[in-house]
C-alpha cells in the first residue's frame, strides 16, 4: 500500500507531498532532543546534593552510611512505588499508610497464632484485598479516588484501632527474632533485608510498567481514559489491579516497619502517604496521570532521604530539617518545571 | 478610553517547543473596520490573535497604537490598552452568574463591598446597546453556547475594549444566531472598534469584513480590502496553489461483494432512533448530516463505545454484542474516533506506544510486550502511512496534526479490521495529509475492507463514498448512489423542515450549524442552500425511507 499525495499534477510523491518545511522538521527534532535532556532535570538536582555532601563530609561516601541510607529509604521507597503506579494510572491512593497499619497488625496477630510465615502471607493478602476494595469502590461508585481513598483510609485506621483495641501489639517473645528478620543485615555487604525487598519490589514495578502489556494499559488509562476504553482496554479491571498492587506494596512496607520496631500499632506511618506522593511527583511523574516512571519515584525517594541523611552527617540541628526538606522539594520541582516550561 | 485609529502589528513570532507557529507576521488594523483573519488549520491564526490580545506571550513582536508602542504579552496590559479576546475556548466561570462573569475581576465596589446594583445598572445599558436578551442572574454553566458567547462579548464591551479579537465565533451557531452576532460585530465597528475575526466560512468573511489577512504556515501572505477577494482567491492564498482537491476515484464494488457490516434498527437515546445500514466488502459508505444529527452516535453505538438501547449489529453474519469496544474489535470492527486528542491518542506517549495500543494482546509473550515485533510492525505501518519527521520513540505531541491523524489511523489498521468506522477522517489536518488520508481510505476499500465514513465536510462524503446516507434527528432520511448525490440535495435533506426551531439549541443536542458548514467551498461561487425553499422540491426527488 502506498499513500502519496494526489493534490496537483506537478507534485512528486516525495518532494512536496508534505508541506512541512525543513525548518519545521528541524524544529521538531530540536524539540525532541530538548525533551530528552529536560527529562533528567531532577536527576541533576539530586546529583548536586550528592556531590555537595561528598565534598563537605568525609562520611557520606562510606559503605556504612550508604547501607544506612538505603535502609532508611526502604519504607518510603515501597510506598513511593505504590504511589507512582497509582498516579501514572491517573488516580491517587491516600490509604496506603492505613493499609500499611492494618497489614502490619494482621502480621503480628497471625504470627502470634500461626507463626511468622503465615503472618507475612496474611499481611500481603490483606494489603491486596484492601487495595482491591479501594479499586472496586473507585470504579463502581465513581467518586474521585482522592476522596474515596481518603474516606477509606479513615475506615482502615478505625479497623486498625478495633483490631488492637488501641494498644501496641507485639509478636510472642519466642517468635520475635524471626518476625524481625527483615531488619537484619544480609551477607551482601551488610545491606538489610528490607533494603533488598525494596529494591526487588522497585525492580518488579519497573519491569511491570515498562515491559508488559499491563504497564502499557496503565499508562493508557492514566493518559486518556476514553482513548484507552475505545482501544478495547477494560479500564475498570486495570484500575482495580493497580490499587491491589498499591495495597501489596503498602503491606510490604508495613512488614518492614513492624519488623524494625518489633511491634505494630494503629497510628503507624501516619502522614507518610504524603511523603510518598511527594517523592513520586518530585521525580517528575505527572499528577495528571499517564506519564512518569518508577525510576522517577526512586529519585524522589533518594532526594527526600538524602536531606535527612545530610542533616545527620553535617551535624545540623534537626529542628530545621522540615523547613529545608520542604524548600528543597519545592526548589527541585520548580527547576524541573522551568526545564519543562517550553513544552506547553 | 480614546479609540485608536491605527494599530500596527509588527514582527509577531512564536514557537512552541522549538516548532515555529508564527514567523515575523506584520500588518495593520484600523479602528472602525472589521478585519478577517484567514488560513488553514495550523496556519497560526489563533496563536496570532492570542498573542495580540495578551493571552499568550509571543517570542517576538510589538504593537503600535497610533504609533506609540505598548507592552505585549500579558493579559493585564492588553486589557488596559483596550484589547479583548473572545476565544474558541470560552473563558467564563460556569458556576457564576452572567452578571458576575461580565464584570469578572472588575466588580464595582463601595468601601470594599461588592456593589451588585452598580454592575446591574451598567449591564442593562450594555444589553440595550447590543440587543442581547440575557438574564443577568442566570448561571453561565446552564446557558447554551450562543448565549455564553454573548456573555463574552458583553464582557469585552464592559471592559471598554477598542480592539476585539474573535476566534471562530460562529462555528457552532445556528443561522439566526450567526446573523445576530454578525450584526453586533458590524455595530462594534461602526462605534469605532477594530474587530479581528477568525472564521472558516469564507462567504461570511467576505460579507462582513472590510479587510482580510491570510496566513499560511505561520507566515503573512496578504492583507487587502475584502472587496477585492472572492472565495476562490482566498483559498488560493490559503493553500498557496490553485485548489484542486481531487478525490481519488473509488474502485467499483463487485456485485458479488458480501455484506460485512449489517445494522438493523439501531437505537441509542434520542440521538439514534432506529438506524439500519449495510456496508459491503470494498465499499465506502459516507454519512452526511449536521452536528447533532446522530452521525457520531451511530458510529459509537456500532462500535460499542456507547451502550445501545436496541437493534442488532452483525459483522460477517456474527452478532456483535453491545457496549464493549473490545468485543467489537474481536468481531473485526475498528473505529477512528472524532477527536484524536480526547478519544484517540496518548499525546505524551511515544508514537510506537500509540500505534501498538489497540492491538496489545496480539504482540505479547506471557504478558510481556514483544518489543522487536512491535517495533517492526509499528515501523512498517508508519512507513506505509508516510508519517514523516518522526521517530517511533518520540512523543506524539511533537508531530503535526496531519501526522498525528495518520498515527491514529495506523493504530486502528495494525490488526487489519474487516470494517473500519471513521469519524471525521481529516479534521484539523493540512491539505496534503488530507489527500493522503483520502487515498488511504480508497486503497483500503480496494483491498476489500468495508469503510463507513462520517464527516462534517459534505464534499468529503460526496468525494469518497460509493453510497451516501443522510442523517437527520437520529434517522437515516435518504440514500444516494455515487453521482446522484450533490451538495445541494444532501444539505437540503440534512436541513429539512422538521428541524427544531432555529432559535436556541435543540433539547439534548448542540445547536445546528448554518448551511455554509464547510471549511473550503468546492466552487468559487457560493452555493448556499436556503433550506426553507429548497427542501421540499428536492426531498421528493430523493429516495425517502419510511
Amino acid at each position: 500500500m502506498t499513500t502519496t499525495a494526489d493534490t496537483g499534477p506537478e507534485t512528486g510523491p516525495d518532494t512536496e507531498s508534505v508541506p512541512q518545511t525543513a525548518g519545521q522538521a528541524g524544529g521538531r527534532a530540536a524539540a525532541r532532543r530538548f525533551t530528552r535532556l529536560h527529562d533528567f532535570g531532577i536527576v541533576l538536582s539530586v546529583a548536586a546534593i550528592v556531590v555537595a555532601l561528598s565534598l563537605t563530609t568525609g562520611t557520606f561516601l562510606t559503605t556504612g552510611n550508604l547501607v544506612n541510607l538505603l535502609d532508611q529509604a526502604a519504607v518510603v521507597g515501597l510506598l513511593a512505588c505504590a504511589a507512582t503506579v497509582v498516579i501514572i494510572s491517573g488516580a491517587f491512593d491516600l490509604s496506603i499508610t492505613a493499609v500499611l497499619a492494618v497489614s502490619a497488625i494482621v502480621a503480628v496477630v497471625v504470627t502470634t497464632h500461626a507463626g511468622v510465615p503465615a503472618g507475612v502471607v496474611a499481611a500481603v493478602a490483606v494489603g491486596a484485598l484492601l487495595g482491591a476494595v479501594n479499586g472496586l469502590i473507585v470504579v463502581t461508585v465513581k467518586v474521585h479516588s482522592f476522596i474515596a481513598t481518603l474516606a477509606l483510609s479513615i475506615m482502615y485506621r478505625g479497623l486498625a484501632v478495633i483490631l488492637t483495641a488501641g494498644a501496641i501489639v507485639y509478636p510472642p517473645e519466642d517468635r520475635l527474632q524471626a518476625f524481625q528478620a527483615l531488619s537484619w543485615p544480609t551477607v551482601l555487604g551488610g545491606v538489610t533485608a528490607s533494603s533488598l525487598l525494596f529494591l526487588a519490589v522497585a525492580a518488579v514495578c519497573w519491569v511491570l510498567l515498562s515491559r508488559t502489556t499491563f504497564g502499557r494499559r496503565v499508562y493508557a488509562v492514566g493518559g486518556n481514559e476514553e482513548a484507552a476504553r475505545l482501544s478495547g482496554i477494560r479500564v475498570g479491571s486495570v484500575r482495580v489491579a493497580v490499587f491491589a498492587i498499591s495495597g501489596v506494596c503498602a503491606a510490604l512496607a508495613g512488614l518492614v516497619l513492624a519488623a524494625r520496631g518489633g511491634s505494630a500499632q494503629a497510628s503507624m506511618a501516619t502522614g507518610m502517604e504524603l511523603t510518598a506522593i511527594a517523592a513520586a511527583v518530585v521525580g517528575g511523574t505527572s499528577v495528571l496521570g499517564g506519564e512518569g516512571a518508577i525510576w522517577r519515584g526512586l529519585v524522589g525517594v533518594l532526594l527526600i532521604t538524602l536531606i535527612g541523611n545530610g542533616f545527620n552527617l553535617l551535624g545540623w540541628d534537626t529542628i530545621y530539617q522540615q523547613v529545608v526538606q520542604g524548600a528543597l522539594i519545592l526548589g527541585a520541582v520548580s527547576f524541573d518545571r522551568v526545564l519543562r516550561a517550553r513544552r506547553s | 478610553m480614546s479609540q485608536p485609529v491605527r494599530i500596527d502589528l509588527e514582527g509577531f513570532g512564536k514557537a512552541y517547543g522549538g516548532v515555529p507557529v508564527l514567523r515575523d507576521v506584520s500588518f495593520t488594523l484600523h479602528g472602525g473596520r472589521v478585519h478577517g483573519l484567514l488560513g488553514e488549520n495550523g496556519a497560526g491564526k489563533s496563536t496570532l490573535l492570542k498573542a495580540v490580545c495578551g493571552a499568550v506571550a509571543p517570542d517576538t513582536g510589538r504593537i503600535l497604537l497610533d504609533g506609540r508602542p505598548i507592552p505585549v504579552g500579558s493579559p493585564r496590559d492588553a486589557l488596559r490598552h483596550g484589547f479583548a479576546l473572545i476565544s474558541q475556548e470560552l473563558a467564563l466561570v460556569p458556576a457564576m452568574t452572567v452578571l458576575d462573569n461580565v464584570y469578572l475581576g472588575r466588580w464595582r465596589h463601595r468601601f470594599g463591598w461588592r456593589s451588585r446594583r452598580g454592575d446591574a445598572a451598567a449591564f442593562d445599558r450594555l444589553v440595550e446597546r447590543t440587543g442581547f436578551d440575557i438574564d443577568p442572574s442566570a448561571l453561565v454553566g446552564e446557558l447554551p453556547l450562543a448565549a455564553r458567547q454573548q456573555v463574552e462579548i458583553l464582557r469585552a464591551l464592559a471592559s471598554g475594549a477598542s480592539v476585539i479579537g474573535m476566534d471562530e465565533p460562529t462555528a457552532l451557531l445556528t443561522k439566526t444566531e450567526t446573523d445576530r452576532l454578525l450584526a453586533v460585530v458590524r455595530d462594534l465597528a461602526a462605534a469605532g472598534a477594530a474587530v479581528v475575526l477568525i472564521s472558516h466560512f469564507l462567504e461570511e468573511v467576505l460579507s462582513i469584513c472590510d479587510d482580510v489577512t491570510v496566513l499560511r504556515d505561520g507566515r503573512h501572505v496578504m492583507t487587502g480590502p475584502a472587496s477585492e477577494q472572492t472565495p476562490g482567491s482566498l483559498v488560493r492564498h490559503m493553500v498557496g496553489r490553485p485548489l484542486d482537491l481531487l478525490y481519488p476515484e473509488p474502485v467499483p464494488v463487485p456485485a458479488t461483494a458480501p455484506v460485512l457490516l449489517r445494522a438493523r434498527d439501531l437505537r441509542r437515546g434520542d440521538a439514534v432512533r432506529g438506524v439500519s445500514l449495510d456496508v459491503r466488502a470494498g465499499e465506502i459508505v459516507g454519512v452526511a448530516g449536521l452536528v447533532g444529527s446522530g452521525r457520531s452516535e451511530t458510529l459509537r453505538a456500532l462500535f460499542g463505545a456507547d451502550p445501545r438501547d436496541g437493534g442488532t449489529v452483525e459483522v460477517e453474519g456474527e452478532e456483535v454484542p453491545p457496549g464493549s469496544p473490545s468485543r467489537a474489535m474481536r468481531a473485526g470492527l475498528a473505529m477512528v474516533p472524532e477527536s484524536r486528542k480526547d478519544q484517540g491518542l496518548l499525546l505524551g506517549r511515544s508514537v510506537r506506544e500509540n500505534v501498538a495500543l489497540a492491538g496489545l494482546g496480539g504482540r505479547q509473550l506471557a504478558g510481556f510486550v514483544r518489543s522487536r515485533a512491535e517495533g517492526e510492525a509499528a515501523g512498517a505501518m508508519l512507513r506505509d502511512l508516510d508519517v514523516r519527521g518522526s521517530d517511533l520513540g518520540g512523543p506524539v505531541w511533537t508531530l503535526s496534526g496531519g501526522n498525528q491523524q495518520k498515527v491514529l489511523f495506523g493504530k486502528w489498521l495494525m490488526d487489519r479490521p474487516r470494517v473500519l468506522l471513521v469519524d471525521e477522517p481529516t479534521r484539523g489536518v493540512d491539505v496534503a495529509a488530507k489527500s493522503q488520508i483520502h487515498r488511504l481510505l480508497v486503497d483500503l476499500a480496494a483491498d476489500g475492507m468495508g469503510v463507513l465514513v462520517v464527516s462534517s465536510e459534505v464534499e468529503e462524503v460526496l468525494g469518497l463514498s460509493h453510497r451516501v446516507l443522510v442523517m437527520r434527528h437520529g434517522r437515516m432520511v435518504a440514500e444516494f448512489a455515487r453521482g446522484e448525490a450533490t451538495r445541494e440535495r444532501v444539505l437540503a435533506l440534512a436541513f429539512a423542515d422538521d428541524a427544531p426551531p432555529d432559535d436556541g439549541p435543540a433539547p439534548g443536542g448542540p445547536p445546528a450549524p448554518h448551511p455554509q458548514d464547510t471549511t473550503i467551498p468546492d466552487t468559487p461561487t457560493p452555493d448556499t442552500v436556503t433550506p426553507d425553499t429548497a427542501a421540499p422540491g428536492i426531498a421528493t426527488s430523493a429516495e425517502e425511507r419510511p
